[in-house]
């Protein structure tokens, strides 16, 4: 039921651009068309200058790069800025701990999330209205204002300049947005699929891992993207609670390079281009996931 | 928000009664002790130090001096405090109105564009959704370099005027508006996305009536996609006004990590005083009155929100 209806909404919502350009006589149709992809192309670009600047920046050699009259094409091609950055100090060691940090906070926060968002979805108990304000009331808490307790809260719990107590806050910022959107994701699956798996026999803990949780897939890498997102770019509070250069985070490596002579600008393009590339892969691998029409068809008739 | 859904029935003779109700408590242990440990209980903290006198040698010492509201009174009767406050809220308005406003035409456009240019115009705004902020503070910086920074070059060619080694940022009207630019910039994605999701959910019977009975572009517009879009608007109204009125990094990252007092944000002020001078009372203080103006703000957009929720 739930699935046709969903099916039906996307039926319905599909843009209809002909039907509305062709009730439209004065302008002919496809110089209007042409009108609208031309700005829907110099959006996009105007939108994508920027990180194509960074990323030819950083292939070109020193002297195309100061030069008064900008350089449209990297040229002369070189990889000598990704080498530079690379052989900084603490790259190496930032990289780690940018990709410990990510990953040990985002298996714990799906899995808490995971909890939290069947708790909320499936069952009915006192104070679930409770915990959902809660839910929604702590996101608008800006991170921002809580640096000097967070620091003193980790100072009393000897975990300054360490990466637990990063990996704890992060957890903690991230999961109500997860909690949320998961709980979208487990109630849109019907709860008819895991009754019917009972009556053939499964148990109910079975039914649930068998029928639901494989088609959370979606939610959970949706929830995935938008936690690594927020962690991997997270900087003041990297920057405020790890102190020791060897400690640090990709963002806080890249936000120190500025050297007492000005930013040299092609390995810090070439540097903030490595930063970028994880996250962008991530979400590009990921992003077909999120396409996908949920339960849409599983539930026929 | 679904708060008022009601719990699905999954049959009595399923669950042994005791089990069934404490199973969901349990299953909300984690997140409760993980928020209410890291967020709930810094917050509390962050008000109880606002009260006190609190510089390094009580870090040091874990021990505050109670001073009541001095801190509170000391801010409000810096003229500092005041010029930040009116710039941030300037700041945050001109930022909120111009994304809502730029992602509102984008996501319509999106919409009309055929099927290739919307392909390449989402993956536009995909790719600068994900790049990090930190990475694009670093991009517009040297986008904005006042000596070999393209966007000089560029408004020189186009005979704007002469900006051949013009400094964005000695001007602090200028830099606040090149600011406007990459938040702007940033924020555009997500608000767009979310828009064009929402504008894909107006039934099109509904716009081709008000075509039939006269209605133009604008009208249809005004009286048809605006309403039906209401609670996306707020929803994306609000989390840029808190987002934007917290700015940081931008113009932290972007000044080298030594912004002048010209351009303070709340955020920016509030960690100055923290952690710049170490009086650790005045920045929880600015923090604390950063929250109560964000729900004054907010306040409005919120209710609405949960108004909208009752009506669906």
């Amino acid at each position: 039921m739930i699935a046709r209806e969903a099916a039906q909404r996307v039926r319905a919502g599909r843009p209809h651009t002909k039907t509305q350009a062709a009730t439209r006589i004065a302008v002919p149709r496809g110089l209007k068309q042409l009108a609208y992809d031309a700005t829907g192309i110099a959006v996009a670009a105007l939108m994508l200058f920027p990180i194509y600047w960074m990323v030819i920046t950083a292939f070109k050699p020193g002297r195309d790069i100061l030069t008064l009259e900008p350089k449209w094409f990297p040229a002369p091609f070189t990889l000598d800025n990704f080498k530079d950055a690379i052989a900084r100090p603490f790259f190496l060691d930032d990289v780690r701990n940018s990709l410990v940090i990510v990953g040990v906070m985002l298996v714990l926060a799906l899995a808490i999330s995971f909890l939290a968002a069947v708790a909320t979805a499936r069952f009915g108990f006192r104070g679930r209205n409770a915990f959902l304000v809660m839910i929604i009331g702590v996101q608008m808490v800006p991170l921002n204002a809580l640096i000097i307790p967070l620091y003193m809260l980790l100072d009393s719990a000897g975990q300054v300049d360490a990466l637990p107590g990063v990996i704890a806050i992060y957890l903690a910022v991230v999961l109500p947005f997860m909690i949320w959107t998961l709980r979208g994701f487990v109630a849109n699956i019907p709860v008819e699929l895991e009754e019917s798996a009972m009556i053939d026999g499964c148990t109910r803990v079975g039914a649930f891992f068998r029928i639901t949780f494989p088609l959370v897939g979606p939610g959970l890498v949706a929830t995935a993207i938008f936690g690594f997102i927020q962690a991997w770019n997270e900087y003041i509070i990297a920057y405020v609670l790890l102190s020791s250069p060897n400690n640090q985070t990709l963002t806080v490596w890249l936000a120190s390079f500025t050297t007492n002579h000005g930013p040299e600008w092609g390995p810090l393009m070439a540097a903030a281009t490595l930063t970028g590339v994880p996250v962008v892969a991530f979400f590009l691998i990921l992003q077909r996931y999120l396409a996908g029409g949920l339960t849409a068809g599983a539930v026929k008739g | 928000m679904g708060l008022a859904i009601a719990p699905p029935d999954l049959g009595p003779a399923l669950y042994q009664r005791f089990r069934r109700r404490l199973f969901p408590y349990a299953l909300i242990t984690p997140s409760v002790a993980v928020i209410a440990g890291i967020l709930a209980f810094p917050l509390g903290m962050l008000v109880w130090l606002s009260l006190q006198h609190y510089g390094l040698r009580e870090l040091i010492a874990h021990q505050g001096e109670w001073v009541g509201l001095g801190n509170y009174q000391a801010i409000l009767t810096d003229p500092l405090f005041h010029q930040v406050i009116v710039r941030s809220l300037a700041f945050t308005f001109a930022c909120v109105a111009l994304t809502v406003g730029l992602s509102t035409l984008i996501a319509m456009l999106l919409l009309k564009v055929s099927n290739a240019v919307r392909v390449l115009l989402m993956s536009a705004l995909v790719f600068v959704w994900a790049t990090p902020v930190v990475v694009t503070v670093d991009i517009w910086q040297w986008m904005f370099d006042y000596e070999f920074g393209v966007i000089n070059y560029l408004l020189t060619q186009l005979h704007l005027g002469n900006f051949i080694h013009h400094n964005w940022f000695d001007n602090p009207l200028q830099g606040w508006t090149v600011f406007v630019v990459i938040v702007v910039w940033g924020a555009i994605p997500f608000v767009t996305i979310t828009v064009y999701a929402g504008l894909l959910q107006v039934p099109n019977e509904l716009l081709d009536a008000a075509q039939v009975d006269g209605a133009g572009a604008w009208q249809r517009f005004r009286f048809v996609t605006a309403p039906m879009l209401k609670p996306i608007f707020l929803i994306v109204i609000c989390l840029s006004t808190i987002w934007d009125f917290g700015v940081f990094n931008q113009i932290y990252i972007l000044l080298n990590q030594r912004p002048s007092s010209d351009y303070y944000t709340i955020a920016i002020y509030s960690y100055r005083e923290s952690f710049g001078v170490t009086q650790y009372g005045i920045g929880a203080a600015i923090a604390v009155l950063l929250v109560l103006i964000l729900i004054v703000v907010t306040l409005f957009y919120v209710r609405e929100t949960v108004r909208q929720a009752e009506i669906a």
